[in-house]
């Protein structure tokens, strides 16, 4: 276990206590639009399916990777902008 | 050219942290939805400068369609479709994880670092559970797959002995990943573990399988993170699945239920025949007409409308705004109360009101609404049963014991909108049709609300 990955964990534990503390102050009355948010941010597996996609040469790891381009981005796509037409109609009269 | 990608990865993680902060707020919610799509667009856009990019055709392709498929569900899926499109989402997150763990894991050829096949397992196992449990939810809240509880022969024991296999699996991957066939083999068990254990779970639990699920593809884009030893993959997933699992505990503890007794499908109760026996000998039920409930409703000063999933299927919603504004019209306070489980995932009676141009203001959330109840001259509850269930404070042998509800009951009227009689999701009957203060008003939700408002017009 190298000290690189030990530096993952940190990150990785660090960022959920974050994550616990930013999302406890999310009101009840935004959870749906808190979940589909939260979902476009989760596809920020487009990274590593942007690095696989993207080799030089055409194997079964770059049409993985092209697949998981796809996902991706439906992900990315359709969670932002679902959140944001919900968060549209919420007015205050 | 490193450094300046490692860094912009890390101002995109901060956009993501700042879009969720301000997420605390209606007001600025929408800005930080908007700074969160920022911060991905950075992502996305220093990830196509890094060096191991070296073709772009596929990448723009793939860009183009999944760009396109995804604006396309956005726009077209109506606001009662919205559980299934956060199911939907949940699981391309989590199919993506897959797939980008098995495209490194051949990438790599024979030369996987142990803790990288660690985190390809994790992420083939978490990921490939995220997609399929994802789209039987989907199919649940569609209607294509049957919403009710559904058990089969030894639930619990081919679950218990499908992941004890993987993890076997999993530990001989990390140790000989010569043996490339135990890459698919995890992959396609994985998968159908996320069948088998969304399966089970019935309609009125889909609010905390949901979160969970959302969870899940959190936590996959974490281990992908780990893959490729990427930190912005790390914290942006760790942040999802936090929200994930808070949520989840928050639909739990609404329910009174351990996440255990959720996952591992219903009540115990859950349709079975109580219901049955238990009809005879409470009391009268007394029904009202729509042209009588316009005049309760006129004698009214103070209203609180309960929706629940009933509102939903009926899309009650806007008969139900045009209810407050005619009440309001005439001076009289209207407010909602939502109980956190209310519908088929979290929020979803909020995303519904306020698709109805019903102000944010007047929704409020159980804990700070239910002492209000003694105040209130008129509680109409709309299409919820279990949540209203004054059993559930007092009846030790009811299945829903424990359960916090919103007290209703404690109104001067309660009336109640339902199509029928029948019991609730958790099979039981509910006392507080039977309650001296209480009146039935049947009717599909929609109909009966216009009808209601039609009446009162006339008044």
């Amino acid at each position: 276990m190298d000290g690189n990955f030990l530096m993952l964990v940190y990150v990785f534990v660090l960022a959920i206590f974050v994550g616990f503390e930013l999302i406890s102050k999310v009101p009840p009355i935004l959870h749906t639009p808190l979940m589909s948010g939260s979902n476009a941010i989760s596809g920020i597996t487009i990274v590593g399916a942007l690095l696989a996609a993207g080799a030089e040469e055409m194997t079964l790891s770059t049409i993985l990777g092209f697949i998981a381009v796809i996902f991706a981005m439906i992900n990315v796509v359709g969670g932002y902008l679902v959140t944001d037409r919900m968060l549209k109609m919420f007015k205050k009269k | 050219m490193k450094i300046i990608i490692e860094i912009s990865y890390l101002v995109s993680s901060i956009f993501f942290i700042f879009g969720i902060k301000l997420l605390s707020s209606p007001k600025s919610a929408r800005k930080g939805n908007f700074l969160s799509s920022v911060g991905m667009l950075i992502a996305i856009i220093v990830t196509l400068l890094d060096q191991h990019v070296l073709t772009y055709e596929w990448i723009i392709i793939g860009i183009i369609i999944g760009g396109l498929i995804g604006g396309f569900m956005a726009f077209k899926t109506p606001m009662t479709g919205m559980p299934q499109m956060v199911g939907v989402l949940n699981g391309f997150g989590g199919g993506a994880s897959t797939l980008v763990a098995l495209s490194e894991f051949y990438k790599l050829g024979l030369n996987v670092p142990t803790q990288t096949g660690i985190a390809i397992f994790a992420s083939l196992l978490i990921g490939s559970v995220t997609f399929t449990g994802s789209m039987i939810a989907f199919g649940k809240l569609q209607g294509i797959v049957s919403g009710k509880v559904i058990r089969y022969p030894l639930q619990h024991p081919i679950n218990l002995l499908l992941f004890i296999g993987l993890i076997v699996a999993g530990v001989f991957l990390v140790i000989y990943p010569s043996l490339s066939w135990l890459v698919l083999a995890i992959t396609f068990v994985a998968l159908l573990l996320g069948i088998l254990l969304v399966l089970p779970i019935g309609g009125a639990d889909m609010p905390v399988a949901i979160s969970l699920l959302n969870s899940y593809s959190g936590m996959a884009g974490a281990t992908t993170g780990f893959v490729l030893q990427n930190n912005e993959l790390i914290i942006a997933g760790s942040l999802v699945g936090a929200s994930g699992i808070i949520l989840t505990l928050i639909m739990c503890k609404a329910m009174n239920r351990s996440l255990l007794n959720v996952v591992l499908g219903g009540w115990a109760s859950a349709g079975t025949t109580q219901t049955a026996s238990t009809t005879s000998a409470k009391g009268q039920v007394k029904s009202v007409d729509s042209e009588e409930l316009a005049m309760i409703f006129d004698a009214a000063e103070n209203v609180i409308i309960v929706p629940g999933y009933g509102m939903a299927v009926a899309q009650a919603q806007h008969a139900v705004r045009d209810l407050v504004n005619i009440l309001e019209s005439k001076g009289k306070k209207v407010r909602f109360a939502i109980h956190p489980v209310a519908g088929r995932m979290p929020g979803h009676m909020n995303v519904l009101l306020a698709e109805a141009q019903v102000s944010y203001d007047k929704l409020l959330a159980m804990e700070d609404i239910n002492d209000d109840f003694p105040n209130t001259d008129v509680a109409l509850i709309i299409g919820a049963n279990d949540v209203v269930n004054p059993a559930a404070r007092h009846d030790k042998a009811s299945p829903i014991y424990g359960m916090p509800i919103l007290n209703v009951d404690y109104a001067k009227t309660v009336v109640i909108n339902k199509r029928s009689m029948n019991a609730g999701y958790a099979g039981i009957e509910n006392e507080l049709f039977y309650y001296p203060n209480a009146l039935m008003y049947f009717g599909d939700a929609k109909e009966a609300v216009n009808k209601l408002v039609q009446e009162i017009k006339q008044l």
